[in-house]
């Protein structure tokens, strides 16, 4: 079995980020960089179905810039088994990183890819749905748990939708996204990261994989958001409950 | 020539365990601190994330990540929690450095694997209640009679020497005199559970509070022969190599410290409003800020440059001595203006800072204290 798994370089969550006075993107100078955690969740999953047995081989893909080897590397100290990397140093949207996703699928021909449910940088939650759609595939999106069957051709997905959840079978190949309650990924361990050092990592030239990658969301402009308010102290409960019933209408 | 770029491996290294501390270590620091409280379970993760071991060859179960990707480690671990960070520093450099460095192939085969994986702990005892900076006025001695050795004596102060994780200790003990009359000094292992030796957790620190500490007590002591590490007589060379070593790890672990004592005053500033604006917006607040920004870059390039001696096999005892001096002296400063700058909520136990506040002191006494790092500086100057 094969499981193609991403792995985006983002910024890191936890940083305070600065607009750019002109609008044009966000100050990069000093920023820390991470693996996409939804990605990390994604790893973690293939890593586990591997790890119950079955001799699956896991291969992580990024798309990105030079400096993108580094997150790669990161699902290879997870325990990934091989990388490729998608050399492309321009931006992209969710529809051109779904078409470079699915040559290398053609190429890969895994039995089924599992990402991070959206990139905690832009936020798109649409390159999983293009994928499938592009290959023309099933996809379970937003998965809280996965089930492989027994002969290891569909799997049975329990997935977080609004009010509840909702269980699917899917048949492979499919696109499967990971949401937060999944699982908790691993650490990468030292050991893991000195033997990350022996995986082979593919570098792909994105023009070699003709796909047009002319970005297909425009880029307005970015803005801070607005800052909030400071809050107001009440007298009493029973002016609190007024507030609640009259001002902000949650009651 | 320079370069000040790390390796891929070590950037992961760094955020990884960065990680790992911010998850596992720092939720349960307070709590353990508050209640003088060594957690086993942690040194056991911590060693599954390969905590111990680094500088240690595959083949005893180490990871030969190199000596600044171990220092990288304890400065990410000191960055959350201090004593967990003497868990880490001592394990290696007091614990494992001289069972690797000075160990027969037999004693590291027995010892070393369990030790790389955080499932045992050694220690390292030097100190006593009358030899402190004076090493050489130890008294502990070793006899030898026809099975081996009898050790009497005592030993205070030692890290991870009486846990349930403790598989030996390594103890420095006066072996006999030597041709010019000085005393023989050798290095003894001693594992727990041997007649005459007794291991006593000792309590009520200021700092470093869910770190394990141990007075050792030697009673006819026996142990065989082949305990002794390495060759009878080397225990005095034996001991200053491993305190080299160690100056490298403390100098990691104020370093670490000074970095989070930083950051939480960082973001103190930045978020404590009085007179109408953050308190960061002050001008003394501000420069307070870019002082300890500055000290904590110093510190890091002399720590590091003296890992980079030590990994391309050149001598670093001075720079090991200075790194250790100089970044503890920075911890100081900087957890010191890092408590000011959180006001009264920085003298609350509640708050990380006051803990590293606590911390720091040891760091000017461990392994030598900044008077006796001064002498072996002013030694290696010749004067
Ligand atoms: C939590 C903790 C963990 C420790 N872990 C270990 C361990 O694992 N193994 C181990 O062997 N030891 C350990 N130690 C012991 C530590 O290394 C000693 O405490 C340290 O070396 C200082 O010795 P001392 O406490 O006896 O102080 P002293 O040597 O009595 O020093 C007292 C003061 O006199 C000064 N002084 C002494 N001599 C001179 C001089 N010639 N010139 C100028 N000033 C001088 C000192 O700088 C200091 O200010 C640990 C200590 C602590 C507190």
């Amino acid at each position: 079995m094969k499981i193609l798994v991403t792995s985006k370089r983002v910024t890191d969550p936890d940083m305070k980020i600065k607009v750019k006075a002109d609008g044009t993107g966000i100050v990069t100078d000093g920023m820390n960089y991470k693996v996409n955690p939804f990605d990390e969740i994604a790893i973690e999953e293939a890593l586990r179905i591997k790890e119950k047995g079955g001799g699956a081989e896991v291969v992580v893909v990024g798309i990105g810039g030079k400096d993108a080897a580094l997150e790669i590397r990161s699902g290879l100290a997870m325990g990934a088994d091989r990388g490729i990397h998608v050399l492309c140093e321009q931006a992209v949207d969710s529809s051109v990183v779904a078409q470079i996703l699915a040559k290398v699928y053609e190429t890969e021909k895994p039995d089924f890819v599992i990402m991070g449910k959206q990139a905690v940088d832009d936020d798109s939650n649409q390159a999983a749905q293009m994928l499938a759609g592009a290959l023309g595939v099933p996809q379970a999106c937003f998965a809280s748990k996965v089930e492989l069957a027994g002969d290891a051709k569909s799997a049975r997905v329990t997935r977080e939708v609004d009010g509840g959840l909702e269980t699917i079978e899917v048949t492979f190949p499919a696109v499967l996204t990971a949401d937060l309650r999944l699982n908790e990924p691993r650490y990468a361990s030292l050991p893991g990261i000195m033997k990350a050092k022996k995986k082979k990592i593919d570098e792909i030239p994105v023009a070699s994989l003709g796909v047009d990658t002319n970005p297909r969301v425009k880029f307005v402009k970015m803005t801070e958001p607005p800052t909030r308010k400071a809050g107001v102290k009440v007298a009493d409960v029973p002016t609190l409950v007024q507030k609640l019933k009259e001002e902000a209408k949650v009651i | 020539m320079i370069s000040f770029e790390l390796s891929p491996e070590q950037e992961m290294l760094r955020k990884s365990i960065r990680e790992f501390a911010e998850g596992e270590i720092k939720p349960r620091a307070v709590e353990l601190d508050e209640k003088e409280e060594f957690d086993t379970a942690l040194v056991k993760k911590m060693g599954e994330m390969g905590l111990f071991g680094m500088f240690v060859s595959e083949e005893y179960g180490g990871s030969h990540a190199g000596y600044l990707s171990y220092i990288i480690a304890v400065e990410e671990v000191a960055r959350v929690d201090g004593s967990a960070a003497a868990t880490v520093a001592a394990g290696n450099s007091l614990g494992i450095g001289p069972i690797y460095y000075f160990g027969s192939d037999e004693q590291k085969q027995k010892y070393l694997p369990k030790l790389c994986t955080g499932q045992a702990l050694a220690g390292f005892g030097l100190t006593e209640p009358n030899a402190g900076s004076d090493a050489g006025g130890s008294k502990t001695s070793a006899l030898p009679d026809d099975n081996g050795w009898v050790i009497n004596g005592s030993k205070i102060f030692i890290t991870n020497a009486a846990n349930p994780l403790t598989s030996v200790v390594t103890v420095q003990a006066v072996t006999g005199k030597k041709e010019d009359g000085k005393k023989e000094y050798s290095c003894i292992l001693v594992e727990p559970g041997t007649m005459g030796f007794v291991a006593k957790e000792m309590h009520g620190k200021l700092m470093w509070r869910s770190s394990n500490t141990a007075e050792l007590y030697f009673d006819d002591c026996r142990v065989p022969a082949e305990n002794i590490l390495g060759k009878r007589g080397e225990g005095f060379h034996q001991m200053l190599k491993t305190l080299d070593g160690g100056r490298l790890s403390i100098g990691a672990m104020a370093l670490g410290g000074a970095q989070g004592a930083f950051e939480m005053a960082l973001r103190y500033s930045q978020e404590r409003v009085q007179f109408g604006r953050p308190i960061c917006k002050n001008q003394v607040i501000a420069f307070k800020l870019a002082d300890m920004a500055t000290q904590i870059e110093a510190a890091r390039n002399l720590l590091y440059k003296a890992c980079w001696l030590r990994e391309n096999r050149k001598p670093f005892g001075k720079e090991a001595a200075m790194a250790k001096l100089f970044c503890s002296e920075v911890f100081k400063f900087v957890a010191t203006e890092a408590v000011q700058i959180h006001g009264g909520y920085g003298l609350m136990k509640e708050y990380h800072v006051e803990r590293f506040f606590r911390d720091q002191k040891l760091l000017e006494i461990g392994e030598g204290t900044s008077e006796i790092q001064r002498i072996v500086i002013s030694r290696h100057l010749g004067v």
